[in-house]
């Protein structure tokens, strides 16, 4: 093949099938798509771990498991461990019978298939599904300055951000290839020009702002540029703490799912915006001002999908990314208090908290866990997104406080204490 | 009549039909319903997307700026091309984005027959395009739109 960057001795020999005609392929795969955006050279991966986005035994993605059976009968298995994105499956979430049989016998009839092959290519075990795979309890957690191969949009712009790992945003199955070969293309975010602000976002609000909006907002404004946040550290400190690292997952994912930022900095907070400052600020770079009233509009103009816009909500999901550990307590806190002061023992909406495996392990060795458990809430490993992705769910009005479930389904979006108040029983 | 030159992703030679997508493609939403219940026209079943809803995407010469949406995009395009829901050629007015690129290079070297790729046309193709048009790309990554 024809190719335009520059590649080791040992690069090529894979690329003639020294290593088997699959390897081979994979590899084209890689030298095509680096080459598309003038990639220079391929580089290591470096993260101990990697992560993939396709976690469903989807029936109609069919031609992915035909691809992975061809990976594995040439022996092109992943060189790392890998974690995965969340089920898309829960006995515990509620469904009726016509769901239950249409997600079991149809969509995802290929699951048990697929975690097969997954274990095969490499997945770390099977607690390892979740779109957070970089929360301490559940252990993928790169280092600062690593190259990664992940896709799922929401892990790469949290690498890329909080921790200060480097990585593009990737399709699924070409971050499979690279933790494959073991290098990606050198492009993009894996650069340090790549990784410049070309926006400068200022925060004035008058109060800390909704991370889900505040991410929508700047996502919709920037897209797939890098923006240079100033004024956020008002509001959420300079420290990388438990809530802090929360605030962020989230609205990152808004970033990610709104438009398509893979990596943002923080003004004296996210660890390249520290250590280099305003030197990230690419020359001649926009500038975006986020005030209360633009947060306001960004929120009024979130189109309700619902057939019967006043129709009372039958389902709620809180964890799009899935909730952290600390998160889960925050919440339990709130429902419990909420539920007192509204004279109730139980949520008034079936109510759905979803975590990594690992989190909800962790969470239900506290005493927490019963509390939560009282409320009627449901604590899952669950992605919501493809729950909703059916043609039964879509019809049916569930909300949410992720943005990132609102842009992907046709569930409804509330802020977090909006959300309280409907499942305590309170006013919207 | 009116040539554009782009830069072919995925070389190739086809004639079809333009279809106009004057937003983001988002390629989940689009095909989702096509894959899902066999479809054979791959009616566009993204309800956000105005130009292209309910449209059929097969055998189209697909105009676009760049796709948008979840990352399994590649993917879901790949399945596309394999289960031959795909258009005849995706022609782009921008750079490609990641995730159509991974799409179109997955169908290059894993299927046998490649969906020509050109990326980088410009504004003005994709303003002067309309869905009905006669397209037809040359190897060398040149459009003419009649």
């Amino acid at each position: 093949m024809n190719y335009k960057m520059q590649l080791t001795p040992d690069e090529i020999e894979i690329l003639n099938g020294a290593k088997g005609e699959t390897m081979a392929k994979v590899m084209k795969t890689l030298v095509m798509y680096g080459d598309a955006f003038g990639a220079t050279k391929m580089v290591p991966v470096e993260s101990k771990m990697g992560h993939l986005v396709t976690s469903f035994g989807l029936k109609v993605m069919s031609p992915v498991y035909d691809l992975m059976d061809q990976l594995i009968a040439g022996g092109a298995l992943s060189q790392q461990k890998f974690s995965v994105d969340p089920k898309p499956l829960d006995p515990k979430v509620p469904a009726n019978f016509l769901q239950k049989l249409i997600f079991n016998k149809f969509m995802y009839s290929k699951q048990d298939e697929y975690d097969k092959q997954l274990a095969k290519l490499g997945l770390i075990d099977d607690k390892s599904y979740t779109c957070t795979c970089y929360m301490d309890e559940v252990g993928n957690l790169p280092k600062k300055g690593e190259v990664l191969s992940w896709a799922e949009s929401s892990a790469v712009v949290y690498a890329n951000s909080v921790i200060g790992a480097r990585c593009n945003r990737n399709s699924g199955i070409i971050e499979l290839f690279g933790s494959i070969v073991g290098k990606v293309p050198y492009f993009g975010l894996v650069t340090d020009e790549g990784r410049k602000a070309t926006w400068i976002v200022e925060v004035k609000t008058t109060k800390k702002p909704e991370a889900q909006i505040l991410g929508s907002a700047i996502g919709m404004k920037v897209m797939e540029d890098v923006p240079y946040i100033k004024g956020l550290d008002k509001w959420i400190g300079t420290e990388l703490d438990g809530d802090t690292k929360a605030y962020l997952k989230d609205f990152g994912a808004a970033t990610a799912s709104n438009g398509a930022v893979g990596l943002y900095h923080i003004d004296n907070l996210t660890p390249e915006a520290v250590e280099q400052g305003e030197s990230l600020i690419a020359e001649g770079a926009q500038v975006y001002v986020v005030d209360d009233a633009e947060l306001a509009r960004v929120q009024a103009n979130y189109p309700i999908m619902w057939k019967d816009k006043s129709a009372a909500p039958k389902l709620c999901f809180v964890g799009c990314p899935h909730l952290s550990h600390a998160q889960l307590i925050e919440w339990t806190d709130n429902v419990v208090a909420g539920l007192k002061k509204n004279g109730l023992k139980k949520v008034t909406v079936p109510t759905v908290f979803t975590a990594a495996p690992a989190v909800v392990e962790e969470f239900n060795k506290t005493a927490k866990a019963k509390e939560l458990e009282a409320t009627g809430v449901i604590l899952s490993y669950i992605c919501p997104l493809m729950y909703m992705n059916n043609p039964l769910c879509k019809k049916m009005p569930v909300i949410t406080n992720s943005n990132k479930l609102r842009t992907y389904t046709t569930s409804r979006y509330y802020r977090s204490d909006e959300i309280l108040n409907i499942i305590t029983g309170g006013k919207a | 009549m009116k040539k554009f030159k782009g830069r072919p992703v995925v070389p190739g030679t086809c004639s079809a039909p333009a279809l106009v997508s004057h937003g983001g493609f988002n390629t989940l939403a689009s095909f989702q319903n096509a894959l899902q219940f066999g479809d054979k026209a791959a009616k566009c079943g993204d309800q956000n997307n105005k130009d292209l809803y309910q449209k059929p995407m097969v055998g189209t010469a697909l105009c676009l700026p760049q796709t948008i949406g979840s990352t399994t995009g590649g993917m879901v395009l790949y399945c596309a091309k394999v289960m031959e829901r795909n258009p005849a050629c995706m022609l782009f007015s921008e750079h490609i984005d990641s995730l159509a690129c991974a799409g179109a290079v997955l169908g290059a070297v894993w299927t046998d027959s490649p969906m020509p790729v050109i990326d980088c046309l410009g504004d003005e193709f994709l303003n002067y395009v309309k869905d009905g048009m006669k397209i037809t790309v040359a190897e060398d990554g040149t459009v003419t739109v009649e």
